[in-house]
């Protein structure tokens, strides 16, 4: 089974990430990352990450949401994040990273605030 | 409780990181420490193999990098020695500063001194680092 498993729908002009798995070096943050550039290129700027199966993410992980949030605001698009795991939303809260990431409890709030 | 040690010596290729986690989950587990713990060891466990396959041993083939695992009576110790070519902790900036929020990467050293009581580096005298990690209990 792959590290990260990522099915990808499509919720009006918003495509919605549901995320399995976990985000670490290697793999999980390769997947992440050629999944974002793979939709940048189709034209598909803005994007929510469900990251209700994701329970673990490591530095590298971190990192790539960065990266993710960087290149997509770069294209005029957005990036937001759905249903963090406690965990993630602690790293996420230690690295003052919820700071910059819009983060949503429900897919409704999450999609009713793309501009 | 008697002390234990397992010693692993890894390959500096990044599927390495994910043995020497699985190595620590055993550990944490054989050592009596609960789930509220050994996420936090496996972070810093993941993130001091990680810097010793990519920042210090560069990812060669020739290089190994060997994690030691003691469970004393009241903390785990763990070492993780690489064959770099050193390392200075004091350069790498503070993640969370504004200024370097949106950095993708060195974030690993902040998470290891989050998760751990004692973190700290020596210059190994036959070269490389050795990373030092304690949580008490």
């Amino acid at each position: 089974m792959a590290e990260l498993n990522i099915r990808e729908r499509q919720a009006g002009d918003i495509t919605v990430l549901d995320m399995d798995g976990r985000i670490t070096i290697g793999e999980g943050s390769v997947a992440l990352r050629s999944a974002i550039r793979r939709l940048l290129e189709e034209g598909k700027k803005n994007i929510l990450l469900n990251l209700a199966g994701v329970g673990y993410i490591d530095s590298s992980g971190i990192g790539e949401l960065v990266s993710s949030y960087t290149a997509i605001n770069k294209e005029g698009g957005q990036l937001k994040l759905l249903s963090l795991t406690e965990k993630l939303r602690d790293l996420l809260t230690i690295t003052k990273l919820l700071t910059v990431f819009d983060a949503y409890e429900t897919e409704a709030d999450a999609l009713s605030n793309f501009k | 409780m008697t002390e234990q040690t397992t010693r692993l010596v890894l390959p500096s290729h990044i599927e390495a990181v994910a043995d020497a986690a699985a190595a620590a989950t055993d550990f944490v587990q054989n050592c009596g420490l609960g789930e509220e713990l050994a996420f936090g060891i496996d972070m810093a466990v993941r993130e001091a193999v990680t810097n010793a396959i990519v920042h210090g041993n560069q990812e060669d083939e020739a290089k190994k990098v060997e994690v030691t695992f003691n469970c004393l009576e009241h903390a785990l110790e763990i070492e993780v020695k690489d064959q770099g070519e050193g390392f200075d902790p004091s350069a790498v900036p503070d993640p969370t500063d504004p200024a370097n929020i949106l950095k993708t990467s060195g974030r690993g050293i902040f998470l290891m001194r989050t998760f751990m009581d004692e973190v700290d580096w020596l210059a190994r005298p036959e070269g490389g680092t050795k990373v030092r990690l304690v949580k008490k209990f």
